[in-house]
């Protein structure tokens, strides 16, 4: 049995904001499938007892004394930008016009 | 001056300090070897000719004086260089310039090094072979048809290429090795958090660790000397003194590993390796042992689990991280019409951005955290880090390092491994086991299998750094150096 359908990896491309093309779509669906199958062979080890490690270094909470630093100018943040528009980033429209 | 691109990094050091060259000689004779070579090797995605002129004009000055001052260095193109293009090899971040320095490059800066250029990568240090690169791979030295591994490929081919003495690279799986393996040269993964990552564009935080590429063990723990220690803007950077890797690695040159206990791990023995590579794994093994060195075989029986896990991990992380690419605040934005919707321009720009093994990471990524999977997936593969890390720390507590080939084949020709993404993970079966575990590894040459560099892995507990550089130092005395063909 598939471990991924057609019909799911073009729902996990809209969430991950991605307009794949239907040829894109063919492809990437068996080849997702061989490597999910692939990897879900984590799941024949690691039993309930067993805590989950999400980072090698055990540090938490790292703070630094709580006093303003020199940051990037504003012109220096907005150097990359695609587009901006009076010290702002310029974005297109979030609302539909209905809204 | 060809034969200044022939020499160390200390040999380079040694002239620069009788007087005998110029840091602007030392640095014109690598630009031109990129001139002359580059276009069949294409390691290099940028080359900043006149930032590496004038950082050597400023050594020449007597303003900056250190170990590897005046020595040039080819950086990464996932490290970010202010004002120099930095892409990540991608097409949605073509033409961007940072607007700071990752803290490696600031280090690289004051130590005096002159950053010849940016070298070439899998896209977003995804793959190892370079071939997923939006502009186009890095050919192998060794054979021009062949891949120089990935993702650092650029780094390691500038190397043996004799463009640049060393080289900065990025270890995630193992992205510094096996490129170092397959090229006949040096790389070496530091412990996570030894390095710093600020500026370093993200991939997957929890396994990231940027390190030194160089021909020589010795030159390659200069570099590590360099660029290592705590930074307080990497919140997972370790806050303890490094260790003194190039006394280490100067210790091990002596060759003599007598007492010292070489794990070799029973899970890694008959699987999947070509012969030749461990032949002369073997080989460098017993030679090892003439040096006084004692070999243990030890289990690590979760080692096997090692690549799922890291292929749910890695691509979980990475679809959180490269969020950030929405075509707002940099890079690419297509299909910005004025009718679109931000939602529909993000989504536009992100398939136009991006290749075809990013998206497949990212798809993944979002299953493995969606809900309803991640127990199953992500959640699972976190708990085999914990395992792999026992198996480490169970191993070291018999064996002082543990050692392997660093990758299963030589390099493959081009295309040979495309067509199905998973046949490309497995060059990362010997080096992912390290990255889950976060202590560091090291490549050497050691020998050639049909004619192809064959790398040697040395494995150290976390922060014992210094541990892995004396064995490789001893692995080197014995087994020399290898010099690829000339281009």
């Amino acid at each position: 049995m598939a471990a991924i359908s057609r019909e799911e990896v073009a729902h996990l491309a809209r969430l991950s904001r991605l307009a794949v093309t239907e040829e894109e779509l063919d492809r990437f669906a068996g080849q997702l499938d061989v490597i999910l199958q692939s990897v879900a062979r984590v799941g024949e080890v690691a039993a309930e007892d067993i805590p989950p490690t999400s980072h090698s270094v055990p540090l938490t909470n790292v703070y630094r004394e709580d006093v303003p630093t020199p940051s990037l100018a504003q012109e220096a943040a907005l150097s990359g930008a695609p587009d901006a528009y009076e010290g702002r980033f310029r974005v297109p429209r979030i609302l539909d016009e209905e809204e | 001056m060809s034969d200044l691109t022939r020499k160390t990094a200390v040999e380079l050091r040694e002239l620069l300090d009788a007087k005998e060259v110029s840091a602007v000689e030392v640095a014109t004779a690598h630009l031109d070897q990129i001139a002359a070579v580059d276009d069949r090797v294409h390691a290099f995605l940028h080359v900043d000719r006149e930032g590496a002129l004038d950082a050597a004009r400023r050594v020449d000055a007597g303003e900056i004086t250190g170990p590897l001052a005046g020595v040039p260095i080819a950086v990464k193109d996932v490290v970010t260089t202010k004002g120099i293009p930095t892409t990540a090899a991608s097409k949605i971040l073509e033409g961007w310039k940072p607007p700071y320095d990752a803290t490696i490059v600031e280090r690289l800066k004051a130590a005096g090094m002159p950053i010849l250029g940016k070298t070439n990568m899998d896209e977003f240090a995804m793959g190892s072979s370079t071939e997923y690169s939006a502009y186009g791979p890095t050919n192998n030295p060794w054979d021009l048809g062949r891949i120089p591994g990935g993702s650092g490929g650029g780094s390691a081919a500038a190397l043996a290429a004799y463009e640049a003495p060393l080289a900065i690279g990025t270890d995630t799986g193992g992205s510094i090795r096996q490129p170092g393996a397959v090229t006949g040269t040096v790389g070496a993964k530091p412990t996570y958090g030894g390095t710093s990552r600020y500026g370093l564009i993200a991939f997957s935080s929890s396994l990231d660790t940027p390190g030194p590429c160089a021909r020589t063990v010795e030159d390659t723990a200069l570099l590590h000397a360099v660029i290592a220690g705590h930074d307080p803007r990497d919140s997972t950077s370790i806050a303890q003194p490094v260790p003194d890797v190039v006394a280490a690695a100067r210790l091990g040159l002596q060759g003599d590993l007598t007492g010292v206990r070489l794990g070799i791990v029973k899970e890694f023995t008959g699987e999947g390796a070509e012969p030749g590579v461990l032949a002369a794994f073997r080989e460098s093994l017993e030679a090892l042992v003439k040096l006084g060195a004692e070999v243990v075989e030890v289990s690590c029986p979760h080692f096997e689990y090692a690549l799922p896990a890291y292929y749910l991990i890695a691509p979980s992380e990475c679809s959180s991280n490269l969020a950030r690419f929405d075509g707002v605040r940099y890079g690419l934005r297509v299909g910005d019409d004025g009718q679109r919707s931000l939602e529909e321009v993000m989504s536009l720009t992100r398939e136009a951005g991006f290749g075809p093994e990013v998206k497949r990471r990212i798809i993944i990524g979002t299953y493995a955290l969606s809900s309803g999977y991640y127990d199953a997936y992500y959640g699972q593969a976190q708990k085999v880090r914990t395992l792999i890390t026992r198996d480490f720390e169970t191993a070291f507590s018999k064996v002082d390092v543990l050692v392997s080939p660093t990758t299963p084949f030589v390099a493959f020709p081009f295309g040979s491994r495309t067509s199905d993404p998973y046949q490309m993970y497995l060059a990362d079966l010997f080096t992912i086991p390290t990255n889950l575990y976060g202590g560091p590894a090291i490549s050497v040459p050691c020998g050639l299998s049909e004619g192809l560099p064959v790398g040697f892995q040395i494995m150290a507990p976390t922060m014992a750094d210094d541990r892995m550089y004396r064995v490789a130092g001893a692995l080197e005395s014995a087994v020399g150096t290898l010099t690829p063909p000339a281009l």
